[in-house]
């Protein structure tokens, strides 16, 4: 490992920019990306399924609130949404005397909680079109042979519709990672946080942005692999015939 | 016939969509091994009263009695409902419904499409249940295709899986909602092959239908719909070789 470093060390020593101290910025900006659209996806995706199912009840006040919710959070710019929660954190009252001040405090906390409130939104509606979408035949079929609502969402409606979201998920994935950039006017020293950093210490916006640019490009090629993987193996059924 | 069981029985059925009344008051008794098959012009109400069988539509009015077991039904806001939705879970997994447009769930292989109500619904033990399924696919001549997933198979191919699925719940009655309509022609075949076998094995199904052969040759009794109303009923050497009313020899007329 040292020799790799000295190596690393020894190449790197003709050019003034990417020494080893800017790349561990990089590298600790890139950890700091990837826990933050992660998380925010995870959690995100979680509470999605449930507002979902919710947002396609029949009941007014179960589907008005989410429906609400997810108009709220797709009509306004996530920036904005950030600077809210961001700033406006602080004027809640007595909250700077309670113990959930010491995380909030931090931009990270506060830029999560904005990452996630969005991209639930996004994937709630994206999630309420593609359980729309289940063929009217298939939750007949279901109820015909006996199948409770519970049992039909469990077995035929959701499982149908997360395959039918895969696709438009994958999108909603990259557009996170690719909104996540905006972090870093938050303080957060996320990947463009990193890449702000260099820019400004070494004055040198091409090295600077470029090489976070070739950063993200291979975090999308990545996820795209993924879902493409996923797409092959869960979207089977929906080729026609070869075999 | 008066002491065979009664699997399934509906009495003074009335449905009505909005302000036209499809269903005027229609009745059926299901004898064990019953082959009935329903047939009438297209609007005659025919597949509408099959789907109250099952309550995949609510009729508005009359009795279900499934297996001896009478369905209670509640007054709402909305209309007449199920008072008891287990009952009602209870009784369709008493019925199974093949449909006309097959309805195999497309996300599953063949195979598990046939499992799935069996382990999901009865309870069944999965390794069982793969038994079963499995010979239920060789004897609609589908073994090979157990894999596959319904978008892969022909239209005649689903059906019959659709009917393995159907006869994969052991059910009392087998309810049949116009098999053939969606097929081609050359695919008709095999599909009324599969339930001519069912219907000599004493299977009770209750058929709607346009095979006029079908009926003739298989049903145990022939119900003639007219705008919601039984216009004929009876044996069908009675119904079909002898029609006494004008609109039953019409409807069954040559159509050139």
């Amino acid at each position: 490992m040292e020799a790799l470093l000295a190596q690393l060390e020894a190449q790197l020593a003709d050019n003034s920019i990417f020494t080893l101290q800017t790349l561990s910025y990089y590298g600790e900006g890139l950890v700091t990306t990837v826990q933050l659209v992660f998380l925010s996806l995870i959690i995100g995706l979680v509470a999605a399924v449930p507002l979902a199912i919710g947002r396609g009840s029949r009941r007014r006040w179960v589907k008005m609130p989410i429906f609400l919710y997810t108009y709220v959070f797709r009509g306004t710019p996530l920036l904005v949404q950030l600077y809210l929660i961001y700033y406006g954190v602080v004027f809640v009252e007595g909250i700077q005397e309670s113990w959930l001040w010491v995380i909030l405090e931090k931009p990270f906390v506060p830029a999560l909680i904005a990452f996630t409130l969005n991209t639930a939104a996004y994937t709630t509606e994206i999630f309420h079109g593609a359980i729309k979408a289940t063929p009217r035949g298939e939750i007949e079929a279901a109820r015909a042979y006996g199948m409770s609502r519970a049992l039909m969402l469990r077995r035929i409606v959701l499982p149908s519709a997360f395959r039918r979201a895969l696709p438009a998920y994958g999108n909603e994935v990259i557009f996170m990672l690719h909104a996540s950039a905006i972090a870093s006017v938050v303080t957060i020293m996320d990947l463009t946080g990193a890449a702000r950093f260099v820019y400004a210490r070494f004055y040198a916006p091409f090295e600077a942005f470029l090489f976070v640019a070739a950063i993200y490009l291979c975090l999308t090629f990545a996820i795209l692999y993924l879902f493409r993987y996923l797409e092959r193996r869960l979207l089977a059924h929906l080729k026609p015939a070869s075999g | 016939m008066a002491d065979t069981p009664i699997p399934l029985e509906v009495h003074d059925i009335k449905k009505r969509f909005g302000d036209t009344e499809v269903l005027k008051g229609l009745s059926l008794k299901a004898h064990k091994g019953d082959v009935i098959t329903l047939i009438g012009a297209s609007g005659s109400g025919k597949s509408t009263f099959l789907r109250c069988m099952n309550l995949l539509e609510q009729p508005d009015e009359g009795d279900l009695i499934v297996h001896g077991e009478k369905i209670h039904f509640k007054q709402t806001r909305h209309g007449r409902e199920p008072a008891d939705w287990k009952q009602v879970v209870r009784m369709r997994a008493k019925l199974s419904m093949v449909f006309q447009s097959f309805n195999l769930w497309a996300h599953m292989t063949l195979l598990e499409n046939v499992i799935e109500a069996p382990v999901h619904v009865l309870g069944k033990p999965k390794k069982e249940a793969v038994e079963q399924a499995r010979a239920l696919l060789e004897r609609v001549g589908l073994s090979a295709r157990a894999d596959a997933y319904p978008a892969q198979m022909s239209g005649g191919q689903q059906q019959r899986g659709a009917i393995a699925r159907a006869l994969a719940m052991d059910p009392e009655v087998m309810l049949f909602d116009e098999p053939t309509s969606a097929l081609d022609p050359e695919l008709v075949g095999d599909v009324l092959k599969v339930m001519r076998d069912l219907a000599e094995e004493g299977r009770t199904m209750i058929v709607v239908t346009h095979e006029m052969a079908f009926a003739r040759d298989v049903s145990s009794q022939v119900i003639y719909l007219h705008q919601g109303r039984v216009e004929e009923a009876g044996p069908p050497g009675e119904v079909l070789g002898n029609p006494r009313s004008e609109r039953l020899r019409q409807f069954l007329a040559p159509k050139h």
